[in-house]
């Protein structure tokens, strides 16, 4: 039987042939005079047929689900068997305001945790540290010290739920606090499942939440690598985001080579450190951005899995198939939220969320509508996960898998997303691998480059975004009830943490973190020693101050 | 006439620099003579480098939540430093009610909040200066 999209050579010329009858009668219509375009400003045809797939071949290129290259989805029954995990990400304020919203969210039928963390918490700074001032417990949770994160998962038992945490810098000491919670507990660290995001090489491509320089950097995730596989093998290590790339003003293209890129790189760095990469390619998971061009983001995500699995195969001799799959967390596009008609963005993050879905993913965070004004309040982020739970429960867009497969348009879409890609990794290469990009500037660059002539865009009405540059509401009032900080906050973490300095074992605490100095300067396995730290409650900015001292601190050339 | 200085600063902890590059980008565009810090600065490092620049005008992008504690800061450093007529200017996301309480408590001169066309940003800059100098 012929198959039903590649058609045979006889069948094509005939098709190309109509093609060419109908191109002579449309080109007579006239077009409305809009750019069409992705939001990336990919150009995008007007029609496609089987002559943009003339080399298909849906064995090599598609597969089946759970099957190589993955690019239907890397379970064999994706969502037949398991819904994607609705995970809304979430922290504000002290541990305990953060405890009764994750409690909030837990008793709402979500069905994992995501935690947010303060400033001073991402950049290791402990609550009463002076660079911390009016930042405590603003954009996430405070933790300074393993009694906080004790306090945050209270009555949560760790046995039960799966937690990704938004880390990266201090990952390595906000997870041994979570395996010392676990601990008290009485829950084994073989038992605990989650995320952390742990994604350093992002950090200085586009998010710059760094601490240490890229070499120390990458040797602590690669000490997480080691230590999980012994001792949390359930554990999901890293997170390689392309998430803060998009949100940075990349394109998806952009997204989409620079992540795959960054995971590439932890793949060497983990084979130099004397790793056997299948024992921890299989827990290295990915995140990725939704953002509004529906078909472009959905050809992203097979185009992901595709490219990865292909690079691992056929570059670094995988042997394992999880080492293979490509697994991702996606998150609704912040950056493509308005602060005008904050209701719309509710349209705009369900159009957004429907994408990662027929895209594959294995989890998901829809934003709230008003995640643009302020963090979001309750109100807002039911309606977010409402917002999921449609799209889980009415659409019926969960029954089939991998819809889209077949449309010449998502096809050709993700192999053109591929070859742009492919050529990425070539110029990336070139120019001596992502160290020596992110020194010479060359994403970081890319990316303002992106993000300028995108708002020159909007600003010229080239792109129209509802309620911003064009159907405007001149006489807008919002009118939303948006969550506030107390700043009491901020007294009672700086008190909080003072006091638990003052009664502490602080002979213990100094032992620990001599221990630990030792073995930054060493090229022994760190996160034993920080795990020794951490039970004896050092706090996060006493344990980085060690590694400052010993790897210094990280300083940009800034471009734009 | 003397070109327009500029300084885009980022105080504070937060990361998010997508939008003091654009605004950097297109101030220079105008015309304008535009240094950025760069990230993390603190308040005392931005006065110090506003003053040693001599700038007209100190943008500020802030998205951490933290501008009620930095804007006026920044703003009461400069006082102290002399250098009050260098006009203050914040952007990101800021709440209505906190850009107003900015204003009116004069510390800042002009909040731009997302959606702000660029256009908007340098024809502010350009009228400001012109009323200063009259």
């Amino acid at each position: 039987m012929e198959d039903l999209i590649l058609a045979g050579d006889e069948k094509l010329a005939e098709i190309k042939a109509n093609q060419e009858k109908w191109l002579e009668e449309r080109q007579k219509i006239k077009d409305r005079p809009d750019k069409f375009e992705t939001v990336s400003g990919m150009s995008v045809n007007d029609l496609y047929t089987p002559l943009d797939l003339k080399d298909f071949d849906y064995q090599k290129d598609l597969g089946f689900p759970g099957q190589y290259p993955y690019t239907r989805g890397v379970q064999p029954n994706m969502y037949r068997g398991r819904l994607w995990t609705m995970r809304q990400f979430a922290g504000f304020g002290t541990a305990k305001d953060s405890n009764q919203r994750y409690k909030y969210l837990l008793a709402k039928g979500q069905t994992g945790l995501s935690v947010a963390f303060d400033m001073p918490t991402i950049m290791g700074y402990d609550s009463d540290h002076p660079r911390s001032l009016g930042e405590v417990g603003r954009v996430g949770v405070a933790i300074d010290s393993l009694q906080d994160m004790e306090t945050l998962f209270s009555g949560i038992p760790l046995d039960k739920i799966s937690t990704s945490m938004t880390i990266n810098a201090p990952a390595a000491i906000l997870w041994a606090m979570y395996i010392a919670t676990g601990e008290k507990q009485g829950v084994r660290s073989e038992q605990l499942t989650g995320t952390i995001q742990n994604d350093l090489l992002k950090e200085y491509i586009a998010q710059k939440s760094w601490i240490f320089p890229p070499e120390p950097s990458l040797r602590i995730i690669t000490n997480i690598f080691e230590y999980a596989c012994r001792h949390v093998p359930l554990w999901n290590t890293i997170s390689i985001s392309g998430y803060h790339i998009r949100e940075a003003g990349s394109t998806a293209v952009q997204e989409l080579a620079f992540t795959l890129a960054d995971g590439f790189a932890y793949v060497e760095a983990g084979i130099k450190a004397g790793l056997n990469v299948d024992d921890f390619a299989p827990r290295l998971s990915f995140f990725f951005n939704a953002h509004m061009d529906f078909f472009e983001e959905i050809a992203k995500y097979r185009a992901a899995r595709r490219i990865w699995a292909r690079h691992m195969k056929e570059k670094h001799g995988t042997k394992n198939p999880r080492s293979l799959m490509l697994r991702f967390h996606t998150q609704t596009a912040g950056c493509s939220l308005t602060a005008q008609q904050p209701e719309n963005n509710i349209i705009r993050t369900a159009f957004e969320g429907l994408s990662a879905v027929m895209g594959g993913t294995q989890s998901l965070h829809t934003n709230s509508m008003d995640e643009v004004l302020a963090l979001p309040s309750e109100k807002a982020v039911e309606i977010a996960l409402r917002t999921q739970q449609i799209i889980a429960h009415e659409t019926g867009i969960a029954n089939v898998i991998d819809p889209l497969a077949g449309s010449y348009f998502v096809e050709a879409l993700t192999n053109k997303m591929e070859e742009e890609a492919e050529k990425y990794f070539a110029e990336i290469e070139r120019r001596g691998g992502v160290l020596a990009c992110i020194e010479q500037n060359f994403f970081q660059q890319e990316i303002a480059d992106a993000a300028y002539s995108y708002q020159r865009n909007i600003d010229a009405k080239d792109r129209i975004m509802v309620g911003v540059n064009e159907f405007v509401n001149p006489d807008e009032k919002i009118e939303m009830d948006l969550l506030k900080i107390d700043p009491q906050v901020e007294k009672e973490q700086v008190a909080q943490i003072q006091k638990l300095r003052r009664e502490r074992d602080n002979l213990k605490v100094n032992e620990t973190l001599d221990a630990l100095r030792r073995a930054f300067q060493d090229s022994e396995n760190v996160i034993p020693y920080i795990l020794d730290c951490v039970r004896a409650y050092a706090t996060e900015g006493e344990i980085i101050q060690v590694g400052r001292e010993v790897f210094g601190e990280y300083r940009e050339k800034p471009v734009f | 006439m003397a070109k327009v200085r500029v300084l885009m600063a980022k105080p504070g902890l937060d990361g998010h620099d997508r939008g003091v590059k654009v605004v950097a980008r297109a101030l220079r565009d105008a015309g304008m003579e535009v240094v950025y810090t760069g990230l993390h600065q603190t308040p005392e490092e931005i006065v110090e480098a506003a003053i040693q620049e001599d700038v007209d005008v100190v943008g500020l992008s802030i998205l951490s939540g933290a501008h009620m504690t930095i804007i006026p800061r920044v703003n009461e450093l400069l006082k102290e430093n002399g250098a009050a007529d260098i006009a203050v200017i914040g952007g990101g996301t800021i709440p209505e009610e906190d850009v107003l309480a900015l204003k009116e408590g004069g510390w800042a001169k002009e909040i731009f909040t997302p959606g702000t066309p660029l256009e908007t940003i340098v024809e502010w800059i350009n009228s400001h200066l012109k009323t200063e100098n009259n």
